[in-house]
């Protein structure tokens, strides 16, 4: 990924855009005096996942020709959302309007139909095709006998891209091509399709400053077509350059909409977060002891830049900031997965090898990942398998490992985490998510490590597994452990954590102390809105 | 409007060509390699260029080429046939025995074999899409499953070039304008089936479904029913390949296409066909199942020790296919540059 530090222009958006919108002032008060029903409504939609309530009270006005920015912390139902435009959920409650008109989107090719067009962050290509067959897949032009015109299917690509204001060969396979002409080749797909609505995911979050120069000109000459364009970002100074209305969610509900102009930073950022803390969160106090890791000056290109930190014995420090500003990327250059450009870690005082997990295990640092799926738990093993997988050497007697020893080992860790299970063999795939966690924590304890790494703990936890993890942690560090956690989410951080590091595009943009880190504080930091504090 | 934004990707007014002679270049470099060996065969043996061993040439590729063309079908949506072998053995034996027992018109041998070889892929198809069991082991339990069909059936009672039709044994070896009969028929599917995959939607998703199929799923493709007709085709060709088969060798026992999948497969992969889904043409299958054919063949000209023949043939299609990769590669990373030249802006 690519990052950047400066503020982007704010230019090219705005200027071009006045005079093209044919659909009328577009800043003029959306909600009464309105005579067009909106090109996309969305009114009271609720979503749960089990227990996880994602969405409570979802709703969302897009007008032809206006880009709408929908902004909320990480977690607070952006992305349900989204899904429920796309047709990949249905709302448990409430309704979706098209031009006034309630549909039912059961499914993409009712959203499709019905004019609505979703670019993810990732856009989903098919890589060994051409670029114009990705556009008109299913739909390519034919002439007689229903044979594929790829002369046509080329021109009316071109055409297309012409109106964007791109350049793109159509002919070439989508097999490398950046995630920003990617995005041009499904919004091209977009406008085959005639599609009124637009909906971009984060669609700057993986983009150089030139490229997202470039989807604003796309975007702008979208509005200028009449479309209305639904834009998620984390960065509000894109929000401000590119958007006429913003809405707000927080905890899965409406907050507000109102026009950008009338908006500024403080009450964006007051509206995304604004809650109470409740006492979820017990924090033994500790004093810190020595320092276990110091991370001096580390960098990896393109990634991350000049991070330094340390973090002491007993001491819990949180690294917060957006998702993808180079967060787990700093804890996997610690640990080793990834390579760093330049400086050092040190454990205890002894250097670290660059590259090098099995040192940085040996060491005595665990790595507890995001994504405990894919890389924390072998899903079709045991609980007493998958919490010995990290022992195996300890566990070992002449080269055999005992099943005894496993299960003696995952039955201790089981009790001090209050696993709750059937049997020790059950796979953990039959495992609650907060279990599963409890299995992966307990696979890395089991090895007694000076240092815990734990990255987003309670991702997709239920509230009450939560706070069993919290206090888990509060007493790892209270028993002199040192923990490094990662989180998105600002509650956890600021209930959790004795210093807080906060990541903006790739450098430390902040550092807060227990006692004076607010919500406020680290979501400006992270927002890249304060001036550089000293790191 | 707006003044159009400046082109990220480099405008490749000359590249458009010369992308498509690169993909076209996998189908070439077969055909070459294919011409290559043909000629460092006779300059060794010159006997090797006469008419007569060029026949051969090609009727020893063709029922190799026609499954290919089925096996194609089915390996760029990202599964694959093991059961074509048997299913040729099945057909051979089941039309033979027809001849024998019925005598059943010439025509209708055709029409059965395909008929035969259809149901085993509609089988297939089914197992796969309906009940999501990976095609790799469906089909290897039917290549089983037929292959001790085809046993119990034969139970020694083989069938013979005398009970077989003469007007049907001719297929095998008669020629026109010097080119064996077999060929034709199998160069006409090879370059229909050739035009179908470039040229109609249905078949263009054949290729979606393999090379994503999530965003298949969401471009609204019935994956299922393409990938079923994927593996009815398959069955149909193979089923043809088994009377093609009984016309060619006039005698069939239960060993009839034993060991021919691995063939079929080694033949697509090396004509460029992506083990993987979602890339390969029947041409090129087709062109690797001429490759095989000719190395093979080409070892017995020079008169290479038996012994070492499977392991020499083996050895040239690891280097020809290495070749291959190396050469894709090369284009992957010119595709790949014109993004980094921007990236670094």
């Amino acid at each position: 990924m690519v990052l950047h530090m400066e503020v982007r222009s704010v230019g090219a958006g705005n200027e071009a855009s006045d005079g093209a919108a044919p659909a009328g002032p577009s800043s003029a008060a959306p909600d009464d005096a309105a005579p067009a029903p909106a090109a996309l409504e969305l009114r009271h939609a609720a979503k749960s996942f089990g227990a996880v309530k994602a969405l409570i009270d979802g709703s969302v006005v897009l007008r032809g020709g206006e880009v709408h920015a929908l902004l909320g912390e990480n977690g607070a139902g952006k992305s349900t959302l989204v899904k429920i435009l796309a047709g990949v959920h249905q709302p448990d409650s409430g309704e979706v309007l098209v031009n006034g008109a309630e549909v039912t989107l059961n499914g993409p090719a009712a959203a499709r139909a019905a004019g609505i067009a979703v670019i993810y962050q990732e856009p989903m290509l098919f890589p060994d095709l051409t670029v114009s067959e990705n556009i008109f897949m299913g739909r390519q032009p034919v002439r007689a006998g229903r044979r594929i015109d790829r002369g046509a299917m080329n021109r009316d690509a071109n055409e297309i891209f012409a109106q964007l204001g791109v350049v793109l060969d159509p002919a070439r396979p989508a097999r490398g091509l950046s995630v920003a002409d990617q995005q041009i080749v499904e919004i091209a797909k977009a406008l085959s399709l005639n599609a009124s609505v637009l909906i971009m995911d984060e669609p700057t979050a993986a983009l150089s400053n030139v490229e997202v120069d470039r989807l604003f000109r796309v975007i702008t000459a979208l509005r200028g077509r009449g479309a209305a364009v639904m834009f998620i970002s984390h960065r509000l100074e894109e929000v401000f350059s590119i958007c006429q209305q913003v809405t707000i969610m927080r905890d899965g509900k409406f907050v507000m909409t109102a026009p950008a102009a009338e908006l500024d930073v403080d009450t964006i950022i007051r509206s995304m977060i604004g809650r109470d803390l409740g006492e979820m969160y017990h924090k033994t106090g500790t004093v810190p002891g020595e320092v276990v890791l110091a991370v001096d000056q580390i960098t990896r290109e393109n990634v991350f830049y000049d991070v330094s930190f340390s973090v002491r014995r007993g001491e819990v420090v949180a690294l917060a900031g957006l998702v993808g500003a180079g967060r787990t990327e700093v804890a996997r250059a610690i640990f080793g997965i990834d390579r760093r450009s330049s400086g050092s870690v040190r454990l205890l005082g002894k250097a670290l090898p660059n590259g090098d997990p099995t040192a940085a295990m040996a060491a005595g640092i665990a790595f507890v990942p995001e994504d405990r799926r894919q890389q924390g738990l072998v899903m079709d093993l045991g609980i007493d398998h998958n919490v010995a997988l990290a022992s195996l050497h300890r566990l070992s007697k002449g080269g055999l490992i005992f099943r005894s020893a496993e299960r003696q080992l995952a039955v201790t860790w089981a009790d001090r985490l209050q696993l709750k299970y059937g049997r020790m063999r059950d796979a953990v795939s039959t495992l609650s998510g907060g279990n599963q966690q409890k299995v992966v924590l307990g696979k890395w304890l089991s090895r007694s490590p000076s240092l815990l790494i734990i990255d987003e703990p309670t991702r997709g936890i239920d509230v009450g597994t939560k706070a069993e993890v919290h206090r888990i942690i509060d007493q790892l560090a209270a028993e002199g452990m040192a923990v490094l956690m990662i989180s998105s989410e600002l509650p956890e951080v600021l209930g959790v954590a004795d210093r807080v590091l906060v990541i903006h595009e790739g450098r430390l943009a902040g550092e807060f102390a227990r006692a004076d880190a607010t919500e406020d504080k680290i979501m400006r930091a992270a927002t890249g809105q304060v001036a550089e504090a000293a790191a | 409007m707006t003044a159009p934004a400046a082109p990220l990707t480099p405008v490749q007014a000359p590249g458009v060509p010369r992308m498509a002679r690169l993909l076209r270049a996998r189908e070439a470099g077969t055909l070459a390699l294919v011409l290559l060996v043909f000629l460092l065969t006779t300059l060794k043996n010159h006997n090797f260029a006469s008419s007569g061993s060029i026949q051969q040439l090609l009727v020893g590729a063709s029922l190799v080429a026609l499954l290919g063309v089925g096996e194609t079908m089915v390996l760029v949506t990202r599964n694959v046939d093991l059961s074509v072998g048997s299913t040729l053995g099945l057909s051979a034996f089941v039309v033979g025995n027809l001849f024998r027992t019925e005598g059943i018109p010439v025509w209708s041998g055709f029409v059965i074999a395909i008929a035969l070889g259809a149901t085993v892929g509609a089988v297939n198809g089914l197992i796969t899409t309906l009940v999501k069991v990976p095609s790799l082991v469906v089909t290897l339990a039917m290549l089983y499953i037929i292959r001790g069909l085809d046993s119990k059936l034969v139970n020694g009672n083989i069938v013979v070039p005398s009970q077989v039709p003469h007007a049907f044994i001719e297929v095998g070896y008669e020629t026109v304008l010097g080119i064996p009969w077999l060929a034709i028929i199998v160069a006409v599917v090879v370059i229909a089936v050739g035009y179908v995959m470039r040229t109609f939607r249905p078949a263009r998703e054949l290729y979606a479904v393999g090379s994503n199929p999530d965003a298949a799923a969401l471009a609204g493709i019935p994956s299922g029913r393409r990938v079923f007709v994927a593996f009815v085709t398959s069955g149909a060709l193979a089923g043809l390949g088994g009377a093609l088969f009984l016309a060619l060798f006039a005698q069939v026992d239960n060993s009839a296409g034993l060991g021919y999948e691995l063939n079929v497969v080694a033949a697509a992969v090396v004509g460029g066909v992506a083990i993987f889904g979602g890339s390969g043409t029947v041409v090129g299958a087709a062109l690797g199942a001429m490759l095989l054919n000719t190395i093979q063949q080409g070892l017995v000209a020079v008169n290479s020790s038996s012994f070492w023949d499977e392991a020499i043939a083996g050895g040239l299609l690891l280097i020809a296919i290495s070749i291959d990769r190396l050469l894709a590669l090369r284009v992957a990373r010119s595709l790949r540059s014109a993004e980094g030249a921007h990236r670094e802006l």
